[in-house]
């Protein structure tokens, strides 16, 4: 296959960027988004050029650091897959690919495609735990029964990987769906109920201050999560922040 | 052997923990705040051992290069978490657990190590449950469990197919609760790149601030390595990109020794390698052997046809298939452990019976398990059990759920629907068993520098059981090292804060500086990747499944070569002073360069077949490995002396009071 790349180029966080055009050649169907990337930075150091930043670590869509916006898309057309399980064979030969980082203020570019997404971990900081100590001397596992249905839906929440494409498609850059996973998880299990006020309190406040905009309910997150996160979480987190703001 | 103490318990071995834990040296709660510990590494093991520290009070400095503590690879791991509750009350005990992994293990393995695994085990899934960890559970609201390779109880505790995604969101967690209240300061981005001893101690590490390029001093008073394996010396493996073996080596460049480096698990369920561009292999959890079948065709002239896309794998009656595994290990079937699953697919593939273009991969079916699940659903469910096309989307139903990922992620990647046609998988490197030598407190051989995890050679012997991985980070970082560390750091309570103002640090730290710019200066005619590729190939074809003294020979001298001409050529743009992926990389690869042929050379040494480790001149007339107790009941623990090929080996001799040594045999 034969493409034209369109990459986001930026040397660090305080220069400006620009769109910077890569034709490339031979490429095979079968090559994964991030082998073909491999491939291009390959060419580049050849010609004396330096390669394109971008994050990605296991390549299996489970780790969340790959995070490219591909022609518009999170994580490219394809849907449930993170950018290292997209394959070209989902693309067309003499196909235009433009690729950008994922914006949001809060996810400032660090450079060319990678983001600082560390406000993630500052609201996981914020209440994204049960305050139990690690000692060992906790109760047998089995001692509290779990109804499957909670324990699923519990799973489901926390099978998110911190990617951050649901902000970068939001047009408000919003982190709700993030969050509302997080708090779903703790808030379905008994385990995480002791503390389910303070939670869902700190941890939108810790939002809030990260600069995340507000949810408009469009949807668009559910889309193009790589692991399906359902919008269900964000209706869950406001109604447990709801009744945390009546408890007071 | 006197360099070498593993300093066990006196005492029986159901006993010596306990006892340990009781004569040990506590530090007191006032005393652990004037005391620093670093924490390379964030997965299971780095991750738990980082929050267990800070919670008892010591401040804690943690790294990884990662953008995020959460993002580990420990992340990636699919089937589960063993750990002996007997919940299934199938006649699993504490001794059975640790008679099955020194059994899986090849009898490579330290008894009272891995005794101390089992027996903390049932602790790990009780601490889980109580952070919010959401495991499967049944009907009735109880943990449920599956069965894994190599076992004949029901153990493994899972979250659908990312038990270590699940479990490592739990560590990060309770590292995050950690970090909340200041006492884990955390350094995400960066690279360890040199320990530095003071006085023969380990007081610190440097680091490169990966976004920046800063090199910095970080000193403390015990320096903890968990930093995972080195899997990735193969460079096409299930590991991260960016895994790596340099904390680790940099370690046994400055007195660590490296044990057992040639122990290392290929995995028989990962989908086949595809193309010369391929820079990684993936995983298909193990625990689809509990419902897939293993098989390729009986006649060669069906696989020829099949290869050639002449015909369908589904065309093919009973009789034309041959389900080698069980066909050859009646007894554990397709759950035999990976080594032997392996290397069972290899010699098909290798006679000629393999399925895909390359001739590299046999099938995993689950027809029949989609039968079985339908019609006993039908049954369940009161309906008819004769409609086929009803018992086959019942069927269909029950396997999304138990590994809907795991297929969805094979589709995206062969694109072939594997609910229809069976799945194509062949063996890939996975785990390393080697690594750093501890002893039983996990202290490696320089004073205060700890090894934990994977990074570590401890428990797993020549062969790792399924679902045991996680189950050792976690036992290591939650609930051994939090206890072993005190001992040691009891003595550093008047120490005081270890300044980094000293000619130790100057020197560790121009020597980082100075292997920089050797990299950037060489301004040679290959990236990195191009050598990373070429070790990885010698050591597949040479190191790989099978090996032999000609090839191991072959492959030192190879890798000597190579490793000179990636001083003398590679190329590596961009600067030190900012974010340089291909910098990072360069320093990683060359350390791989020198690992690899010590790990040849250990291969070479152990003149035996023994769990992973395959050498092709000691095995029984049928083909299965032959150990060598006689000769080789030992840990090789090496010792570096200025380059790998004058590496001196130091034996740990191995003493099973309470297991007997037998023929391991899954017939």
């Amino acid at each position: 296959m034969k493409l034209t790349l369109k990459i986001w180029r930026q040397k660090n966080a305080t220069e400006k960027g620009s769109m910077v055009t890569y034709p490339i050649d031979n490429i095979s169907p079968d090559m994964s988004f991030l082998e073909m990337i491999d491939a291009l930075n390959n060419m580049l150091i050849l010609r004396n050029e330096e390669p394109v930043a971008f994050d990605h670590d296991c390549r299996e869509g489970i780790c969340g650091m790959c995070s490219m916006f591909i022609n518009g898309e999170a994580h490219g057309p394809d849907r449930n897959v993170t950018t290292c399980q997209l394959h070209m064979r989902k693309f067309k030969d003499g196909d235009t690919i433009t690729i950008e980082p994922f914006r949001a203020k809060a996810f400032p570019v660090i450079r060319d495609l990678v983001v600082d997404r560390s406000s993630f971990d500052r609201i996981q900081q914020a209440g994204g735990f049960v305050s139990v100590n690690t000692s060992g001397n906790t109760q047998d596992a089995n001692a509290i029964p779990i109804e499957k249905n909670k324990a699923d839906l519990a799973f489901d929440a926390a099978a998110c990987i911190g990617c951050g494409a649901c902000v970068a498609t939001c047009k408000n850059s919003s982190a709700m769906l993030f969050v509302g996973a997080k708090v779903s998880q703790y808030a379905l299990l008994p385990q995480g109920k002791v503390e389910a006020t303070q939670r869902v309190q700190n941890m939108v406040a810790q939002m809030d201050l990260e600069g995340f905009g507000n949810c408009t309910n469009t949807g668009a997150c559910e889309v193009e999560c790589p692991k399906g996160i359902s919008l269900e979480n964000i209706a869950r987190m406001n109604r447990e922040y709801l009744s945390a703001s009546l408890k007071g | 052997m006197a360099v070498l103490d593993s300093k066990i318990p006196e005492g029986p071995l159901a006993d010596k923990w306990t006892q340990h834990k009781n004569n040990i040296d506590l530090v007191n709660p006032a005393n652990k705040r004037s005391i620093d510990v670093i924490v390379v590494g964030t997965g299971l093991a780095g991750g738990s051992a980082a929050a267990t520290l800070a919670e008892l009070g010591y401040n804690v400095k943690s790294f990884c290069f990662q953008d995020s503590p959460r993002r580990a690879h420990s992340i990636a791991a699919q089937g589960g978490i063993n750990a002996a509750k007997n919940y299934q009350g199938d006649g699993d005990s504490i001794y059975r657990l640790f008679y099955d992994t020194v059994k899986g293990g090849d009898y490579r393995s330290r008894e009272a190590n891995v005794y101390r695994l089992a027996e903390v085990s049932a602790n790990i899934i009780d601490q889980c449950v109580a952070q919010g960890v959401p495991f499967a559970r049944d009907y009735g609201g109880l943990l449920d469990n599956r069965s894994f390779g190599g076992v004949l109880v029901s153990r493994t505790f899972y979250a659908k197919g990312q038990t270590g995604q699940q479990l490592l969101l739990g560590a990060y967690s309770a590292m995050n609760r950690q970090i909340g209240r200041g006492k884990i300061k955390m350094y995400n981005r960066h690279e360890m790149l040199d320990i530095v001893k003071v006085d023969g101690k380990a007081r610190g590490i440097i680091a490169r601030n990966l976004v920046t390029g800063e090199i910095e001093r970080h000193s403390a008073h015990a320096v903890v390595i968990a930093s995972g394996g080195y899997g990735n010396v193969f460079f096409l493996s299930t590991n991260a990109m960016g895994s790596n073996v340099s904390a680790a080596w940099k370690i046994h460049k400055k007195g660590a020794y490296f044990a057992n480096p040639c122990f290392t698990q290929i995995h028989p369920t990962c989908i086949p390698v595809s193309g010369e561009d391929q820079s990684k292999l993936t995983l298909m959890s193990e625990s689809l052997r509990n419902d897939g079948r293993i098989w390729v065709p009986k006649n060669e002239k069906d696989a020829l046809a099949i290869r050639e896309g002449k015909l369908k794998p589904t065309e093919l009656s009973e009789d034309q298939r041959d389900y080698f595994l069980e066909r050859r290990y009646p007894a554990f079937g397709n759950l035999v452990p990976r080594d032997v699953a392996s290397r069972a697919a290899k010699e098909r593939c290798d006679a000629g019976f393999g399925v895909n273009a390359t001739g590299e991969a046999v099938y995993l079916d689950f027809a029949d398990a989609i039968t079985r699940y339908g019609k006993e659903q039908a049954h369940v469910k009161g309906l008819d059990e004769d409609d086929a096309s009803l018992i086959e989307k019942l069927g269909k139903d029950i396997i999304k759920s138990k590994y809907g990922n795991l297929f969805q992620m094979y589709e995206k990647i062969i694109d072939q629907n594997p609910y229809e046609t069976p799945m194509m998988i062949y063996p890939a490197v996975h785990y390393t068993m080697g690594g750093v030598w501890v002893d039983y407190n996990l202290m490696t051989t320089i004073p205060g520098c700890f090894a934990i995890g994977e990074a570590n050679f401890s428990d797993h012997g020549a062969n790792r059981l399924g679902a045991s991985a996680l189950m050792q980070g976690l036992a290591d970082g939650y609930f051994v090292l939090p206890y072993t560390i005190g001992d040691y750091l009891s003595d550093d309570i008047r120490t005081g804060p270890i300044s980094t103002d000293t000619s130790e640090f100057e020197q560790a730290e121009k020597e980082v500086r100075d292997q920089l710019n050797a990299f950037l200066n060489a301004n040679g005619t290959h990236p990195v990747d191009y050598y990373h590729k070429k070790l990885g190939k010698i050591m597949w074809n040479k190191c790989g499944m099978s090996r032999n003294e000609k090839d191991l020979k072959s492959a030192i001298k190879e890798i000597q070569e190579l490793r000179d001409d990636f001083y003398k050529n590679v190329r590596v743009p961009g600067t030190a002073d900012s974010f340089n992926e291909e910098l990072a990389k360069a320093g990683r690869v060359a350390d791989f360069l020198e690992l690899g042929e010590l790990f040849a050379k250990d291969a070479l040494d152990r003149f035996e077949s023994c769990g992973g480790h395959f050498r092709e001149e000691s095995q029984t007339p049928e083909g299965e490995a032959l150990r060598d107790d006689k000769n080789y009941t030992f840990v090789s623990a090496w010792e570096y002396k200025g380059k790998p090929s004058d590496a001196v080996l130091h034996k740990e001799e191995l003493t099973y009071d309470n297991i007997e040594l037998k023929t391991r045999s899954y017939k």
